[in-house]
């Protein structure tokens, strides 16, 4: 059987193609998974991370492609279940069966022939770091979300596996329990050091979670990178959109001068701290929580190098803040609290002033 | 109303004095129909099982069609299977005509597509991404199917309940397959049948009542078990 070389990288999918009725959903060059990592994939609804995810997770058969874990390529003459005895799952749902929650947790022991006294043990300091022992007598059909999810995440974290993968474990929790799951789980992963492959579309879970983060968009991962790279600097607007870039805009360089390139933007020159030379035509990218507003009069009140009159042509509240649109002859997205707001007396077509570093602005080559 | 009365009051007698025609009927009634559920239960559970899990070309059909048989007309059965069994048929040399084994057999064919049917129906409602977690979870086939099995365990009783019902409720099939011989084949519906064309109504009521108590019972024992929750 064949080998591959390099044994630091546990999981690795080459030419990966999974199609549907004659349509491409999953198209992967190539994706390595090194051992002890947390790849987290973003992606919006129907980009493909589940069956990524069932595909890595051998629970999908990919229409193409070779798949190798812990260097053992994997074909038909490989025991799929021993290897899959060597994983775990997580779903966004957690199907759990119609047992206990202790026989749920202990249920892939069981099926791997653990002894009992090995189950018991595994299963009740999983039972208690997820803070449920108190449960584990109760049928699991009279579990709240929020426990059977913990449930869930405690069957899988007893079996030790060589790689968890979590398929949007944490979307049918509400908000407070969500976050302390995750930050549980984050814990969980990094003092286990499990390699581990979250496929999500939140990007707080990506960036809590993830050592990298790939975004997979219409089938195809179209970056992967540590999160602050992705994040701060997406290579398509596709990605820079997904991961919470707002405002993108096209424009071309018309100068580049000690590391910042000024930018036609519409009717204005914006300046961005970026290496791009005259006559590229780039996108644009700004995250609205680097954009900051100012009353139409305060222009000498900002020491930001991009200063920008224009007009309030939304306003959107959102939690505690309030998403604003400028249009400034190009739309600018603004996320500012709700005290600013007020202080600024925000109106529909009251005149502002915006203001971002150059060292915000993100330029993508278009 | 005094038929009935009188019906109902023949039928404690003979059960409580041990009236050993009426216990060899209940009894033959019981092993034919016990076994022709065991064995539908053999066939349907499995098939239901894969016509529900698996994809292949043809499944509509199959599944078209034992939702047709789920309603077979029993003296289609009892015709259809003593073509089979007669002397000069196919399966003549088995020389199965008039004994229990062809009600068995006749009784198997009508529970069969009961069962099958509502398995199919039992493990469809399952959350299809059940399946996915068993075998993520390190599942076997075998295991995957057995966890699967117990997951539905509740319609599935609801489906033996049927496939029984079914069995020991036809008369039709029995009749022409078993022939209702005294002492060989009589069993409580064909009993009943032959009761009523004599016009002896009391007996045919006595007989009646005994059959549906037998069906009450095993019922009640199943439901008993299907209903069962253990404790918290």
């Amino acid at each position: 059987m064949e080998r591959a070389t390099v044994n630091q990288t546990i999981l690795r999918a080459e030419e990966l193609l999974v199609q549907r009725a004659g349509r491409t959903v999953l198209d992967i060059p190539l994706l390595e998974v090194s051992r002890g990592e947390t790849l987290a994939i973003l992606g919006p609804n129907g980009a493909g991370k589940s069956t990524l995810l069932l595909t890595l997770a051998l629970l999908l058969s990919p229409t193409k492609g070779r798949l190798w874990f812990d260097g053992l390529l994997i074909d038909r003459r490989v025991d799929w279940v021993a290897l899959r005895r060597r994983m775990a799952v997580v779903f966004q749902e957690p199907l759990l069966l119609d047992l206990s929650v202790y026989e749920n947790v202990t249920l892939g022991l069981q099926l791997r022939g653990v002894p009992v006294s090995e189950r018991a043990r595994r299963a009740w300091y999983w039972l208690e770091q997820f803070g449920i022992a108190d449960l584990a007598r109760r049928p699991a059909r009279d579990l709240s979300g929020g426990e059977a999810q913990r449930t869930s995440l405690a069957r899988a974290f007893a079996l030790s596996p060589e790689i968890l993968f979590l398929d949007e474990p944490f979307a049918g929790l509400d908000a407070p329990t969500r976050a302390e799951v995750i930050e549980h789980v984050a814990a969980v992963i990094r003092d286990a050091g499990i390699t581990t492959v979250l496929v999500t579309h939140e990007r707080d879970e990506a960036l809590a979670l993830g050592n990298r983060v790939g975004v997979l968009i219409d089938g195809r991962l179209v970056q992967l990178d540590r999160p602050e790279i992705v994040f701060s600097a997406p290579t398509s607007p596709e990605v820079a959109a997904f991961v919470g870039v707002e405002t993108v805009v096209s424009g071309y360089v018309v100068a580049y001068q000690d590391g910042v390139a000024s930018v036609r933007v519409g009717p204005h020159i914006v300046e961005a701290v970026a290496a791009v030379h005259p006559g590229r035509a780039v996108w644009v990218c700004l995250r609205p929580e680097d954009v900051t507003l100012w009353s139409e009069d305060a222009v000498g009140e900002s020491s930001a190098r991009n200063r920008l009159i224009g007009h309030v042509v939304h306003l959107r509240p959102v939690g505690s803040q309030v998403r604003v649109t400028v249009d400034c002859g190009f739309p600018v997205v603004a996320l500012i609290t709700r005290h600013s707001a007020q202080a600024l007396s925000l109106n529909l077509g009251q005149r502002v002033m915006i203001a971002f570093k150059a060292s915000a602005v993100h330029l993508v080559g278009r | 109303m005094d038929l009935v009365i009188e019906g109902a009051r023949q039928a404690m007698i003979m059960l409580f004095t041990g009236d050993p025609e009426l216990w060899s009927v209940i009894w033959l009634s019981l092993q034919v129909s016990g076994t022709a559920t065991l064995l539908s239960l053999l066939l349907g559970i499995p098939i239901g099982t894969v016509l529900a899990l698996t994809d292949f070309p043809g499944r509509r059909i199959i599944v078209s069609l034992v939702n047709t048989a789920m309603g077979l007309p029993p003296v289609v059965v009892g015709l259809f299977v003593t073509i089979l069994l007669w002397r000069s048929g196919p399966l003549g040399f088995l020389r199965l005509l008039y004994t229990p084994a062809a009600m068995v057999i006749a009784q198997c064919i009508l529970a069969t597509p009961i069962v099958t049917g509502l398995t199919l129906a039992a493990m469809q409602a399952l959350n299809p991404k059940l399946r996915l977690q068993i075998l993520a979870l390190g599942a076997t086939r075998i295991q995957l199917l057995w966890l699967l099995i117990r997951e539905a365990r509740l319609p599935l009783l609801a489906a033996i309940m049927a496939g029984f019902g079914g069995a020991i409720s036809e008369v039709g099939a029995s009749m022409m397959v078993g022939g209702n011989i005294q002492g060989q084949t009589r069993v409580l519906t064909t009993a009943a049948v032959m009761e009523t064309a004599r016009g002896n109504f009391a007996m045919a009521i006595a007989l009646s009542l005994v059959l549906l108590l037998l069906m009450l019972c095993v019922n009640a024992v199943l439901t008993m078990i299907q209903q069962h929750r253990r404790p918290l």
